[in-house]
């Protein structure tokens, strides 16, 4: 059998493999996005752009000073996690008593000075990042053609998110965040030192945008525009699947990644507006999201 | 209290519309200009800036020194450009501020097609000249033609009819084409399309991208899907050399011949010689045909630190041809200016007997390359084996096929 | 009262002289995005509706002006009337579905359904995709009145956004303007007085949207295109800064924050580049911080304070 539905299975498979690679992405960012909502409640609209200086910091690193793809996945996320941590104790800490739509103003702001500093360093044309050379090349699967950097994007974002799940919902931790989440004061008063957690938190939340960022360099262009195209994509994914639970962000992200490329094999047309068009059809049915509960 | 503030906003309206009549003839007076003003409105920061960008600014503004050196104008030249963004809105509006404010003549390279038809209106309406070098649409000279445009370097006809025979006449048949969406792309694809049914191949069908796409992945498995022989990419700069790669990445090449229709030296020295050898493409300038071409390339080396592409050298002949012409007439006024043009043989390093014809398509010569292998480059930007020049009667569209409303059959 | 009569009045007269020394062409822009925030701020200022997706009314309202204009051959007026009616009806569905949802919510919704439109738009072929839809004619008004003549189409776009400014003005102050003002401050005591929340929330909504596809439409006039740029979220973003910096909830807050920020961006644009970018975002940030009320906001807090300290 060389075909599904008329179209050539390994055109199918490797769509489903495109799919789940965007997945991963809507997974990492929905899932920080939603730990950062739990304890600050701000929406990060700086979330995309600190994703791509993740990347753009993985290229600098190798451009400049010789750093390979390895020690960037490790490098760049701890340089976004330090960005965020100065743009939460010198802006966001001045908020949490503001309505949480200054939030979403403030990063808005912080989202255009990083897209137009880059933007002036760079161009939007794009810079390239070649795949590391253990991931060079593809698997010939038969009724598949596997590049294999793209099969190591789906496993490291699925390790990453899993860790993080099992950090917040099984270890001590996570138990301080989870209870500084529902009641700070409460929490405060038990001698957990809370605003330092809202900080690490921030810190954390924003560090997994910059690791998706590195993963996603030498997968495609890194511009200065690609995170700010993606955000809004995740916003819908979060607004689908709620922000209550950690699952429920991974799961979504990664189904809506699907769901899209399927779009792509069978009506390319709508399938940058399949996640919105699922978005207006959650929001009828179930407006607090497939996750979520009403707050 | 009340007729006091009719009083006042009468008084104003009469002082604002008295004025706009001063304003209006201080407009005029400067047309018969003692400065000519020339803007070159390009993309400087996006995926076709290596193709025009910095490059046109610079070859523009040699065109200038030159023309001064040699020919010691009286009057003065000034030279303006602008970033469009690759957004047909930002350069309409630029050319309309230009035009209004600025007192700018001429508008050059206006490369990319869709900014390329809208400042081509805004210039017809306002009566001034676009010598457009950096735009391939063939809309430019047919539905779209205008008189005040000259559609100057290169277009998809002329790009798609060398390649379009050359490879389908080899066997490779059937095609695909992957195409930037806009209207540069679908020029390049229709007439792409019917250069390939002309010379008896089909086409399976087509793929949309936008513009300045981040990931080709997923449209090239698309291309792979319909198991044509051919895919033709029907987009330019950063993005053909991205197709290109993602091409690569999903081992399209083995079993597919990948055809970049709008391919230019930039690309090539982007993606390297092993990557590229033996595609074959149509140009409209190559450093290194003869002495002349190779002593002003060299020059504009000198100045960009790489060789020109088609966009480079067609600007400098442009700018250059515009300053004669105004010099020759007397006037910056665009239509006696455009009577002469349309009236001159244009011979520099760029064009040998090129002529502009009714529908404002300048006629020259093209060539159809092939990369060379690694082996058989001899020099830096040494890239090209010449397969054939292709006479300007051959290489662009007839008049007899002219969709033009200017051009009388 | 007088005194505000004399001030709009003054006003008025430096309006309609304003062509004579500036660019009228730049004067007209500054006009349209005024009257889109001045929309916006019906909205965020008043009813307390965070619409992070405002631009696809200035987009889709720009596209049906143009087409109708250009394609069916509507005289101007009309096709400013059909382009604000399909941006309100437009505006009832968005509104429909994102008032399910409050707070952030509402803002991701509603700059989510934008976007979709934005891609619809992409791919339509009426807009003209990237190309955008070029060359429509600014015709004659009324069958006369010459538009393609700058001066005689800044009147015109003057006399529409003065229109829409008394109507906005008036919607403040009536009764409906008094509700949303309730809900604005206090949502759950504003449905325990018993009124429709959610219907006067849409009826906001829906007119907001009617007005910012004015201010569209009036924008394809005088460029003669119509654009993707327009329904883009940066667009959405530039008029939640013009409202913010000129004041929200004010009513000459909008005005002047549209006016400083066209104008900053005309300024700036061959001079710094993509810079421009990192400015707005470091307003927004500013004024997120420590400018909260805005210019007009802060100018009228100051005033108070000096009345007090007199009296």
């Amino acid at each position: 059998m060389t075909e599904i539905f008329g179209i050539p299975i390994q055109a199918f498979m490797g769509q489903l493999m495109l799919g789940l690679v965007n997945g991963s992405f809507y997974a990492m960012l929905s899932l920080g996005l939603a730990v950062i909502f739990g304890m600050l409640n701000i929406i990060n609209f700086a979330h995309g752009a600190l994703y791509m200086a993740g990347a753009m910091l993985a290229w600098m690193g190798l451009n400049y000073f010789g750093i390979g793809y390895w020690w960037s996945l490790l490098l760049a996320p701890l340089g976004v996690g330090v960005i965020g941590i100065f743009i939460e104790r010198s802006m966001l800490q001045w908020l949490y008593k503001l309505d949480h739509l200054y939030g979403l103003l403030l990063t808005f702001g912080l989202a255009l000075i990083l897209e137009g500093l880059f933007r002036d360093l760079y161009g939007v044309s794009g810079l390239p990042y070649s795949i590391p050379e253990e991931f060079a090349g593809a698997y010939n699967l038969g009724f598949m053609f596997l590049p294999k950097y793209r099969a190591w994007v789906i496993l490291a974002s699925l390790l990453v998110c899993f860790a993080t799940w099992f950090v917040i919902e099984k270890t001590r931790l996570g138990a301080y965040l989870r209870a500084a989440t529902e009641n700070p004061k409460l929490t405060q008063a038990f001698g957990i030192n809370v605003p330092l957690m809202v900080m690490l938190t921030y810190g954390f939340g924003v560090a997994l945008a910059g690791f998706a960022g590195v993963l996603a360099a030498p997968a495609m262009q890194i511009s200065p525009l690609m995170g700010s195209n993606l955000i809004i994509v995740v916003f819908a994914v979060v607004v689908i699947g709620g922000m209550g639970s950690i699952l429920g962000s991974i799961v979504t992200g990664l189904g809506l990644g699907v769901i899209e490329g399927l779009t792509k094999v069978f009506y390319p047309e709508a399938s940058s507006t399949v996640v919105f068009i699922i978005m207006a059809i959650v929001l009828l049915v179930r407006p607090a999201g497939l996750f979520g509960r009403e707050k | 209290m009340k007729r006091k503030l009719i009083g006042a906003l009468v008084g104003a309206a009469v002082v604002s519309l008295a004025a706009g009549q001063a304003f209006a003839q201080k407009g005029a007076a400067k047309l018969s200009g003692d400065m000519v003003k020339i803007g070159v409105l390009t993309d400087m920061s996006g995926v076709y800036s290596d193709l025009g960008g910095q490059g046109s600014v610079t070859a523009a503004q040699m065109a200038i020194d030159d023309f001064k050196a040699q020919a010691k104008p009286s009057w003065k030249i000034e030279l303006v450009y602008a970033d469009h963004q690759n957004k047909a809105d930002v350069g309409s509006n630029k050319a309309r501020e230009w035009y209004d404010t600025q007192g700018v003549d001429m508008i050059t390279d206006a490369l990319n097609s869709a900014v390329a038809l809208a400042v081509s209106k805004v210039t017809l309406e306002k009566k001034r000249i676009l010598l457009d070098t950096g735009a391939a649409s063939t809309r430019l000279t047919n539905e779209d033609c205008s008189p005040n445009t000259v559609h100057y370097v290169y277009d998809t006809y002329a790009l798609a009819n060398g390649p379009g025979k050359a490879v389908t006449k080899q066997g490779k048949d059937s095609w695909y084409f992957l195409t930037a969406d806009y209207a540069f792309g679908h020029s390049l694809e229709k007439d792409t399309m019917d250069a390939v049914k002309a010379n008896g191949g089909k086409v399976i069908g087509a793929v949309r991208h936008p513009l300045n796409a981040s990931d080709f992945s997923s449209f090239l498995l698309q291309a792979q899907a319909s198991k044509a022989k051919v895919v033709g990419l029907a987009n330019a700069g950063g993005d053909t050399i991205n197709s290109i790669k993602a091409a690569n990445e999903f081992g399209l090449t083995k079993t597919q011949t990948i055809v970049g229709l709008l391919t230019t030296i930039i690309d090539i020295h982007a993606l390297g010689l092993p990557t590229t050898q033996g595609m074959m493409f149509t140009e409209g300038f190559y450093w290194n045909l003869n002495n002349e071409t190779r002593e002003w390339s060299r020059k504009f080396f000198g100045k960009h630190k790489k060789m020109p592409s088609m966009l480079h050298a067609g600007t400098y002949s442009a700018v250059m041809t515009y300053l004669k012409a105004v010099q020759a007439t007397g006037t910056d006024e665009a239509d006696a200016v455009m009577k002469h043009l349309k009236a001159t043989t244009i011979n520099d390093m760029f064009a040998k007997g090129g002529k502009i014809r009714e529908d404002g398509r300048m006629v020259h010569d093209m060539y159809l390359v092939e990369v060379k292998k690694p082996a058989e480059s001899k020099e830096p930007w040494d890239y090209y084996n010449i397969k054939a020049v292709i006479p300007g009667s051959e290489a662009f569209q007839p008049m007899s096929l002219s969709r033009c409303p200017l051009v009388k059959k | 009262m007088n005194r505000q009569l004399i001030g709009y009045g003054i006003l008025l007269a430096l309006m309609l002289a304003a062509p004579a020394v500036l660019y009228p062409v730049l004067v007209m822009k500054i006009l349209c995005f005024a009257l889109f925030a001045c929309a916006f701020n019906l909205l965020i200022g008043f009813t307390g509706l965070l619409s992070f997706g405002h631009a696809v009314f200035l987009g889709t309202a720009g596209y049906v002006a143009g087409h109708s204009i250009k394609v069916w051959g509507f005289p101007p007026e009309l096709g400013l009337i059909a382009a604000a009616l399909a941006a309100a009806a437009l505006g009832w569905v968005i509104g429909s579905l994102a008032i399910r949802r409050s707070g952030i919510y509402f803002a991701m919704i509603t700059l989510a359904l934008a976007q979709m439109m934005y891609f619809f738009f992409l791919q339509a072929p009426f807009t003209g995709g990237e190309d955008g839809l070029q060359d429509v004619p600014r015709g004659k008004l009324l069958g006369f009145i010459d538009l393609a003549d700058d001066y005689n189409l800044y009147y015109f776009v003057l006399a529409v956004f003065v229109f829409a400014f008394w109507l906005i003005h008036r919607t403040i102050h009536s009764p409906f303007g008094q509700v949303l003002k309730a809900i604005r401050e206090n949502e759950a005591r504003a449905i325990s007085l018993g009124y429709d929340v959610a219907k006067y929330k849409l009826l906001a909504f829906v007119l907001s949207a009617g007005l910012a596809g004015l201010a569209g439409a009036t924008k394809t006039l005088v460029f003669r295109f119509a654009t993707l740029t327009d329904a883009h979220w940066h667009t959405s973003g530039e008029v939640v800064l013009m409202t913010l910096l000129g004041g929200m909830g004010t009513v000459f807050g909008p005005v002047v924050g549209a006016a400083t920020i066209v104008t900053l961006q005309n300024e700036l644009a061959d001079k710094v580049g993509s810079l421009v970018t990192v400015i707005m975002g470091a307003i927004f940030v500013v004024c997120v911080l420590a400018f909260r009320r805005g210019i007009v906001g802060e100018l009228g807090a100051l005033y108070k304070k000096m009345l007090g300290g007199k009296g």
